[in-house]
């Protein structure tokens, strides 16, 4: 494969796990790896990323298809000091990569950490296959090191004597995982480059690299995404919070400021040339969010209740309502300042917002506008976050139509793919037809949505 | 503009001279910047240097920095060019009989005109480094002013006519993605995404920055910093942040930093009362 061909089936294969690669960009790339010294591997590495990844969350994806389609230069497999690691025994291995672990050589980038992470995989990770293949995979690696168990000891080694159990034994017990953790994915990386040789590129690509953070599916979010999801949904929040501002800032200039403008003309003799405005008063958005808190959407509103914590810190007014089958105000656990894990643990165990656990709304909005109907005015924009499934029961819409007729806006926001709205208990287009209904599956549709507003 | 760097190793040495430590992922970029020709976006959380880096550019460089600082409401006016009335005004009172055609002339000449920062970077001779910081606070209508600019280095003013770059400046943006920035403007820019320093790294910054800082001192800072910001707190500690924190031990003549240390100095790198006690639990602190 030659180097314009690997460059552009690699720019394809950018665009085929979702990253936005321009045209432009791409001929970018291309001129900087002119100007680049082409052997120097991180280097080049860094060349196309510079120019072809502009979020940062979009980089994991975008190293391991590097990985794959621009493979390191294998040396042979020994080691500095003549261990031979072919035929070491795997206690040494194992005092050999506890060593490695403790040097701080994984998170540096040692080259010599690096080849023993594939000389391990050269070792451990081969597994015959169909006719004269073979395969290949990490967990053998793993299980014949197990990394996980020399912790113990090396946390007594870098200790060194120091009391266990306080500051020092944590912040030396972080260090050994996070190098711990860069062992594995370099077992798992030379895995990769390694079914990459036997049976091409484009077929381990697809499967190698996972969706970035903001098309995971909020319904679908595992844990390690959700803490991703975190660090998207704070900066939209603000955005939320100025779009809905901004929206009433029509027109820049408020009444004129008679003083200032008399004063700024005594610069030009009298004559008034520029004028002077008092701002305007700046709108203050009320903002009333309303969430399912049921287990059927439980990754959902775990992402609602962060996007309502987000909320609450950049919006003046905010009062938050959670609802499963009965609805609670669940503003008190957000209180600025407060710690959003605690206050979702608070709110769970304190709010009354479940009798049965199965999600009602139609009861739960009845609720809402008897207790709490005050709460929406004609300066509030009303949120409603559910995937509108009622359990068959009664939906309440004319109580909803009330409530999105007295607000000044109201959106609903809607986890599901739009493709199974109205299967089985689902009443969304019901509810739509009263509340603009907007499917809001993934950061990328939410940030569609702030930014349409 | 070939007076820049001429290769990412020489990028990373100069810069690393002049007290910047920049690992391959920052060398390239930047040394990239000036060989495309091309602004460089640099985006991160808030205290890892971002200006810093622009800042570190002008020295090694021997360029002037110009430095436009974007804010809600910043317009063409305050960014780009302005017409000086008053000195307008008094031309036109001191010359009371000459002719319209004449006076319009006059007063629309070089003498009148107010340079600001993107004018100024775009006519400058000599090296500039042009950085436009906190790009992301700026309404959306100065991006559309600035596509013009950082993609031909020049601008229109309609009373001189298009004003092209004699020398184009090195630009860098700095934002801290607040607000999602326009693809238009991405796409002219080259993408440096600043984050964290691996401990080793921040170890090596603190020595740096700090004067007589025991190394171990150094290493269990960094340590300790790199556990605080996987906390997930409100604000993870910044670069700055640890420097302050290192200065502040300096100062009080401690060589070790203890349980009761820690808990002494948290608010240097902590600036949230839940930071603190969420940081103090789980690093098994006394608590004051």
């Amino acid at each position: 494969m030659g180097l314009l061909d690997r460059h552009v089936r690699f720019v394809a294969a950018l665009r085929a796990a979702g990253l936005p690669v321009s045209v432009a960009e791409g001929l970018d790339a291309a001129r900087a790896a002119g100007v680049v010294d082409l052997a120097a591997r991180e280097t080049l590495r860094e060349a196309y990323a510079a120019t072809l990844v502009k979020r940062a969350a979009h980089r994991p994806a975008f190293d391991t298809l590097f990985d794959l389609w621009f493979p390191p230069v294998v040396g042979a497999s020994q080691a500095a000091d003549g261990m031979d690691l072919d035929h070491a025994e795997v206690p040494e291995l194992r005092e050999r990569l506890a060593g490695l672990l403790m040097a701080g050589a994984a998170t540096a980038g040692d080259p010599e950490f690096a080849a023993f992470a594939r000389a391990m995989v050269e070792r451990f990770g081969r597994q015959p296959a169909a006719a004269g293949r073979q395969a290949w995979f990490s967990y053998p690696v793993l299980r014949a090191l197990s990394p996980g168990t020399l912790m113990a000891g090396m946390l007594r080694d870098v200790l060194a004597g120091q009391e266990r159990g306080g500051a020092a034994e944590k912040v030396a017990r972080r260090r050994l995982e996070d190098a711990l953790a860069a062992f594995e994915e370099a077992v798992a990386a030379d895995v990769r480059r390694r079914i990459a040789e036997e049976s091409g590129i484009e077929k381990i690509a697809r499967s190698a690299v996972r969706p970035p953070p903001e098309q995971v599916d909020f319904l679908r979010a595992a844990k390690a995404d959700l803490a991703a999801l975190r660090r998207e949904v704070h900066p939209l929040a603000r955005r939320l919070a100025t779009r809905l501002t901004v929206k009433h800032k029509t027109g820049r200039r408020g009444r004129l400021d008679f003083r200032r403008t008399v004063r700024a003309s005594l610069a030009t003799g009298g004559v008034p040339l520029t004028t002077h405005t008092r701002p305007r008063r700046p709108h203050k958005p009320e903002l009333v969010v309303l969430c399912d808190a049921s287990d059927s959407v439980a990754a959902f509103s775990q992402f609602t209740l962060l996007l309502t914590y987000a909320l609450r810190e950049q919006f003046a007014k905010v009062r938050a309502f959670a609802f499963v089958d009965t609805v609670d105000e669940i503003t008190r656990f957000f209180a600025p300042g407060a710690d959003v894990a605690d206050a979702v643990t608070r709110m769970t165990r304190e709010a009354d917002i479940s009798r049965f656990g199965r999600s009602d709304y139609g009861h739960a909005f009845e609720r809402f506008a008897g207790r709490y109907g005050e709460a929406v005015g004609p300066k509030t924009s009303l949120l409603i976050l559910g995937d509108a499934r009622t359990n068959h029961r009664p939906p309440a819409l004319a109580t909803v139509r009330d409530l999105a007729e007295r607000a000044r806006h109201a959106y609903w926001l809607n986890p599901e793919p739009r493709a199974q709205w109205d299967t089985g208990d689902s009443v969304a287009s019901a509810y739509g037809g009263v509340v603009e209904m907007v499917e809001c599956r993934n950061v990328a549709q939410l940030a569609a949505f702030i930014e349409d507003l | 503009m070939g007076s820049w760097f001429a290769s990412p190793a020489d990028a990373r040495e100069r810069l690393g001279a002049a007290g910047y430590l920049a690992g391959d992922g920052v060398a390239t970029p930047v040394f990239l910047a000036a060989a495309l020709e091309k602004p460089l976006l640099v985006e991160g959380p808030a205290g890892v240097g971002k200006t810093q880096l622009a800042k570190a550019v002008a020295e090694v460089c021997g360029a002037e920095l110009i430095r436009l600082q974007c804010y809600e409401g910043l317009d063409e006016a305050r960014a780009l060019y302005e017409w000086n009335y008053k000195k307008q005004l008094l031309r036109i009172q001191a010359t009371g009989d000459q002719g319209w055609e004449e006076t319009q002339q006059d007063i629309f000449g070089e003498e009148f005109l107010l340079e600001r920062p993107l004018l100024r970077a775009i006519r400058r001779d000599a090296p500039a480094v042009l950085l436009i910081d906190e790009v992301d606070k700026a309404d959306v209508e100065v991006e559309g002013l600035l596509l013009e600019i950082l993609s031909d280095y020049q601008v229109t003013i309609p009373e001189l006519g298009t004003i092209t770059a004699v020398r184009r400046p090195y630009v860098v943006l700095t934002s801290n993605a607040t607000r999602e920035l326009s693809e238009a403007l991405k796409r002219r820019c080259l993408y440096l995404h600043l984050g964290y320093p691996t401990p080793e790294r921040e170890r090596d910054i603190v020595l740096a920055q700090v004067p007589g800082i025991e190394a171990a001192l150094a290493e269990r800072l960094a340590g300790t910093v790199a556990v605080l910001r996987a906390l997930e707190l409100k604000k993870s500690p910044s670069i700055a942040e640890t420097v302050d924190w290192a200065r502040t031990l300096v100062a009080l003549g401690r060589a070790e930093l203890d349980e009761a240390t820690t808990a002494g100095t948290l608010g240097v790198v902590l600036k949230h009362a839940s930071d603190q006690a969420r940081a103090a639990k789980e690093l098994g602190l006394p608590t004051a």
